[in-house]
Parts: C-alpha cells; structure tokens; sequence
C-alpha cells in the first residue's frame, strides 16, 4: 500500500525528468532533470528493498557521473544551448530509427518475459541482507564478467590520459623560484608581489592605481588588459598628492598644489588641470574627496 | 576484498521500525531544532574560539558574552534585500540555495545519539532510523547536497561564481572518493554498514585508535569535503570575491551558509560515529559504576562533547593553517591522500583476513613488527640526499637600503647591513629622481 502511494507519487518525477532531459533547450536544465529523473529511480529502489542499489545509484550515478557532466557542460560555456542544425547528413532519420528499433527490442522483452507467479520475496532470495547478497554475485558468481569490465574502464581512463598527455619541453619555474628570482634579479621592493590597485587611493576600483607608502601612484598595480584597452585611469592624476618628503620640507607650494586639486589656479602643475573631470566622476560614483 | 567480510545484518535492523508515530514526529523536530541550535552556537564558538586564538575578544555585545550574535545577524540577514542578477538563471537560482540546505537536515537522521531510553513509557533508541547502509546513506545525501554550491555558481551568470562552482565540484568529488576509502577500513572491522552497528562493534575499542590511518584521511577528506579553511577555495576570497556566493545575498545566502554550518555538524557527527564510539563515554568514564554513563541520557552528552570537541578542531584549523594552492590542493588529494588510503585498505583486509583465519593478534604484531624493523634498517641503507650548494655570497662592504629606490629594502644573504644616518628629505627625492620623475620635479 505504501510503496504504491510512493510510486504514484514520485513516478511523475522521473517521467517529468526525463521529458526534462530531452526537451530542455539549455545543456544544463537537461543535466538537471536527468538528476531528477536518477534520484526517482533511486527511491524506487530503496522502496523495492534494495537500499543498497538506491544508495549506491545516487553515489556513483547523481553525485560522481552526473557531476562531471555538469562540469564540463559549465566549462563549454554558461549560454550554450542545443543548436538544432543537422550536422551529420542524415543522422535524424538514423537516430529515429534506432529509437523505434530500441522500443520495439525493450517492448518485445518485457512482454515475451516469464513471470513466476508468485514472486520469491527478498526474504528468500537474499537471506543475508541486501549487501551480502549482491557482494555474493559480483564476487561470486560473476567476478571474471566484474574483473573485465574493470579492466575495460581502466584502459579506457588510461587511454584518456595518454591521448591528453602533453610533454614538458622545458622546466617549468616554481612559485618558489618566481620568488628566488625576484629577490636575486628584480627590484627588491616589487619581491612581495606587485601593489593592488585602489588601495590608499580615492577609490578601490580596478582600474585605479594604488598609492604607495610615500604618496605616489604605482603604475605597477594596474591590470596591463586594463592598460592596452585604455581603461585605467592614469596615474598622473593621482600624482599630486603631498609625498612625506613633501611634508618634511614643510614647503607651502607642495601643499597649495594639494589643494588646488578642487580649484585649479594658475600655479599647479600639469597633474592638477585634470581635476575638475575628475571631481565630476566622484560624485557620480560616489566616491571620497582628496 | 569485500567477500571477507562478516556481513550478518539482515535488511532490518534490530530496534528501528516500530515506533509509534508521535515518537518518529518528536524525533524528526529534535533533529531540525539540533541542527539549527548547532549552527546558531557553532558561529558565535567560531568567532569566539577564532578570536582568542588572535587576540581578541570577538563578539561581545548582543546578549551575554556575545551569545546571541548569529540570531541577531541572522535575522540581519533574512531582512537584507534579496537580490536576483539580471543575468541569473532565475530558477536554477533559487533552487540552489533549497538544494543545498535540505540535505543537510536529512544526515543526522541516521546518526545513533544514545542507546534506549524511555520518551513518556515508550522504550526507544535515540536514533530516528536506521540502514543497513546508513553509512552509504550520508554519502549519497552529501553529494546532493553539492549541487547546490555548484548550481549556485552556474546560475548567477557572472564569472567568479562560476569558478567557484567549478572548484567546488572538483573538490568535492575529489575528497568524497577519499571519503569514501576512508570508510572501507571502518566497514572491514565492523562487520556492517549500519550506524548503530558500528557504535555496537566500538564497545571494547574505538576504530579511531585501530584504524588511526583511516579516522586522520576522514578528518582531511572531511574538511575538503565541507569547503572549510583550509581548504575552502571555492569560496577564496582572495581569489574569487566569495566564489559562488559572490551574487548572493538576504536570505538565499543565508541557507548556503546555514547549509555550511549544518555540514560541518553532519561530518563531525559521522566521524564520532565511525570513529570514535559514537555515544560511548570515553575510556575512565565508562568504567565507572558498572557502565552507569553508558545508559540512559547520559550518551547524548558524550555525543555532543565529541561532535563539539571536532568542530573546535575545524576552527582551529581556520585559526592556524593558511590557504592552500588551488594545484597543490588537488595534488595533495590524488596524489598522496589516495594511495596512502589505497596501500592502507590493502593492509587493513589482509589483516581482516588474518583475524578471519585465526591468526593470534600477537602474531600479527610480532611479524608486522619484524617487518617495519627490517624496513627502517634498509632506509638506513639508502644515500642521503644530496644537499645543493650554497651559492657563493659576495661580500659586500656597504649595504645601501636605499640603493633601489625610495623604500628601505633589507639585505640579502651575505650582505652587511649598517645602520644608514637618516638621509634628508630632500636628498631621498633626488636619489629617487629616476624613479619616479613627476614626485622629484615637485620636490
């Protein structure tokens, strides 16, 4: 009574799933309704008193198998979906075919079958319990078919990695001697890795060079795409901050150009005219004052 | 390898299956109201334990001592606009979030808390059910469970997310393979897939401490396997903003991170479970009064103080270990964590195989003995590996800090560092002049 109810229930899942899986326009809903469709049968079989082929059928089938398919259907690409143009001459005529020949072979088993009239019951075919009876036949009665087709999987899985394998022609360096590198031949300072960018600047955008301890802006920290596609913006405007040095020598002209970044006069230098675009692009932003 | 196992567990297990239905509804809202009371601790224990593992205080002001700070940001959280990009997937979007946090209430339905106590006269085990599979039963709704994260990635249709659901997934199946190895040993020695059994054969000895490979590769795996510091990559937010949560937020974050916590709970509870005695009061305890601690109520406290003594290990961890390499991660998994657990299956059924046959325990170790004697004898054998030379260091007389430019820079091995007098300013500018030519024009 249960198990029908169950049935009755869940059924339209799994057929809904698989409707699923062949209508979907996009790679990734067909993915998912096949889940669906797997998770079904997997109650289905627990509700047979087979827990352990419904277990194991979500383990291996929904969340190793299933999971790499959407793994690669997410590295092909997020707005793939199915192009319906016939690239194999002839192949929806041969595929339909092959359909009916399949529902033709399947209807012919089921219905040729014989049925015992009265069903034997787990009880008496696995008298040990679900997991010893299945280890009975893989290991028992059917071990040389178990032993070849693992063979079969494992040259296939080694093939893959043959045909995949690709020669190191040349030592490829390490992050420890990137780092070895830097410290014997590059600036010292750059040796901690290159400075982010926004940072201690006015904004933390991308595209905004980062200002170093002293004041001045570090071209370093902007993304060189950023810098080929003209969008970053250049460090020049960024450069009239007041330095330490500048502070130290306490020299009123450094701080008047500070301030004339709001107001440009006469007397700053080049740096500064940019300014009053710049305080237009603050506002909108959003962003801090100098 | 499996035909050797003393498999004698029919497909039903003794003391499940006939409880009336008030007790199954009572056990059911025991597991949802743990499971939720857990997360709301295990946050602010997080932040606290975290904290005073760097100095300071952590959270202290909503409610005594900080306790109520994860209620408090919780509702923060359920309250925050719930925002769906224009790019999203709209359903697969909001079904992530559902898939993954109804998984994580559905483990602890097979985990064993107790052994038979009496709710208002009805003799019952502190265990809502039982498998014959149980075991394979948390691996399956596991690995639901991360199609959350990973269709959490896909759908927000932005780039971070999706490397961060592309991560996860290869974490994930990665460290459940190991996962799933690390079991083997424990289903050799017990006899039997199902939770309660295995508490039942940990009665004299915990596999934690037989099978101590196996319990350290589960401690690993179960941390690659909840994405938790260090290995919660697909989330690094030094790399990927917050990986495939970046487009979350209000409440659809909060399932992903409850469904976190909830996991971190699950995994715990399984490995006190598997390894360590499930319910069974630790070693001195047991003894006393005849057992008195193993009946009763008194279990749930060894269960919880176990569950909760692993989580302290996850923060720990988080506290003390930096980020792994995305590389060096994956390395780690296949390339050492498999073959030791592999090498190590090997030896645990040989020696299942070896109790089988009635081989005397002592014979076992005599001979395993001799065996790791001759192989450390032979390692002595083996040429030490060469150390590369130094390369020969100039000296140098003077060391400038300032040589390069206008940061100090420290000196390299071999040269001598003297203690410079403090330049002028305006000396540092010109030095500095071809550095940065707009600062030394202004100077």
């Amino acid at each position: 009574m249960g198990e029908e109810v169950l049935f009755w229930v869940m059924s339209p899942f799994a057929v809904l799933g698989a409707l699923g899986l062949v209508f979907a326009r996009k790679a990734v809903h067909g993915a998912l309704s096949l889940a669906v469709t797997m998770i079904t049968l997997a109650v289905f079989y627990i509700a047979q008193e087979a827990p352990f082929l419904g277990v194991v059928q979500v383990v291996v089938y929904t969340g190793a198998i299933m999971m790499l398919f959407l793994f690669v259907i997410m590295l092909v690409g997020v707005e793939s979906s199915d192009s319906r143009v016939e690239t194999i001459r002839g192949q929806r005529g041969s595929a339909a075919l092959a359909v009916l020949g399949v529902v033709l072979l399947l209807t012919t088993v089921t219905v040729r079958a014989t049925l015992p009239d009265e069903p034997t019951g787990m009880a008496q075919a696995t008298p040990d319990g679900n997991v010893a009876g299945i280890a009975d036949l893989i290991f028992g009665t059917y071990v040389w078919a178990f032993e070849v087709v693992a063979a079969l999987l494992i040259t296939a899985a080694v093939g893959a990695m043959t045909l995949t394998h690709r020669e190191r022609i040349f030592h490829r360096p390490s992050q420890r001697d990137q780092a070895i590198r830097r410290f014997r031949e590059g600036r010292p300072e750059d040796a901690a890795g290159l400075p982010v960018p926004g940072v201690y600047a006015r904004h933390n955008a991308v595209d905004t060079p980062a200002l170093l301890p002293d004041g001045t802006p570090s071209e370093a920290s902007i993304n060189r795409v950023l810098v080929a596609r003209g969008a970053a913006r250049s460090s020049e405007e960024f450069s009239h901050r007041p330095t330490p040095g500048d502070i130290e020598a306490g020299t009123s002209e450094t701080l008047s150009s500070a301030e004339g970044a709001d107001q440009p006069e006469g007397e700053t230098d080049e740096p500064a005219a940019a300014a009053p675009e710049l305080g237009g692009d603050d506002d909108a932003t959003g962003g801090e004052r100098a | 390898m499996i035909t050797i196992v003393a498999e004698n567990t029919t497909d039903e297990i003794a003391g499940f299956g006939g409880d009336p239905w008030w007790i199954i509804a009572i056990k059911c809202l025991a597991i949802f109201v743990i499971c939720v009371v857990l997360t709301l601790f295990n946050i602010v224990f997080e932040r606290k334990v975290v904290a005073r593992m760097q100095h300071r205080v952590g959270p202290n002001r909503t409610g005594p001592f900080g306790a109520l700070q994860s209620l408090a940001d919780g509702v923060k959280l359920m309250f925050k606009e719930d925002i769906i990009p224009k790019a999203a997937d709209k359903v697969v979007y909001i079904l992530a979030p559902i898939i993954a946090v109804i998984p994580s209430f559905l483990i602890l339905a097979v985990i064993p808390m107790g052994p038979e106590v009496s709710i208002f006269g009805e003799t019952t085990r502190l265990q809502l059910t039982d498998l014959p599979v149980a075991v394979l039963f948390t691996l399956a709704i596991a690995s639901v469970g991360v199609y959350g994260l990973m269709l959490a990635g896909w759908s927000s249709g932005s780039t971070y997310p999706l490397l961060g659901g592309l991560r996860s997934t290869a974490q994930v199946i990665s460290y459940e393979l190991v996962m799933g190895l690390s079991f083997v040993g424990v289903f050799l020695f017990a006899g039997t897939m199902s939770t309660s059994g295995i508490v039942e054969e940990q009665e004299r000895l915990w596999f934690g401490i037989i099978l101590l490979p196996s319990f350290v590769i589960y401690l690993i795996s179960m941390i690659g396997e909840t994405n938790r510091a260090p290995f919660d990559l697909p989330e690094a937010e030094g790399e990927l903003v917050a990986g495939w949560g970046t487009e979350y937020s209000s409440i659809k974050y909060a399932m992903f991170f409850l469904a976190e916590y909830i996991n971190m709970v699950n995994v715990s509870a399984i490995a006190t479970t598997l390894f360590l005695g499930g319910w069974r009061a630790p070693w001195p305890l047991s003894a006393v009064n005849d057992g008195m601690f193993n009946t009763g109520w008194w279990p749930l406290l060894w269960f919880f103080g176990k569950v909760i003594l692993l989580i302290f290990v996850f923060v720990w961890l988080r506290g003390t270990l930096p980020r792994l390499r995305y590389d060096q991660f994956m390395h780690f998994c296949w390339k050492r964590l498999l073959p030791i657990s592999l090498v190590w299956i090997v030896l645990v059924a040989a020696m299942r195989l070896a109790f089988n046959e009635g081989i005397e325990r002592n014979d076992i170790l005599l001979y395993g003995g001799i065996a790791v004697a001759v192989l450390l004898v032979a390692s002595l054998l083996i040429p030490e590996k060469k150390q590369p030379e130094e390369p020969e260091v100039v000296e140098q007389a003077e060391f400038d800090a300032y040589a390069s430019g206008p940061h100090p820079v420290p000196p390299l091995p071999g040269q001598r560092f003297t203690a410079a007098p403090r330049i002028p300013a305006t000396s540092t500018a010109s030095s500095t002049s071809d550095d940065s030519p707009e600062e030394g024009s202004r100077a």
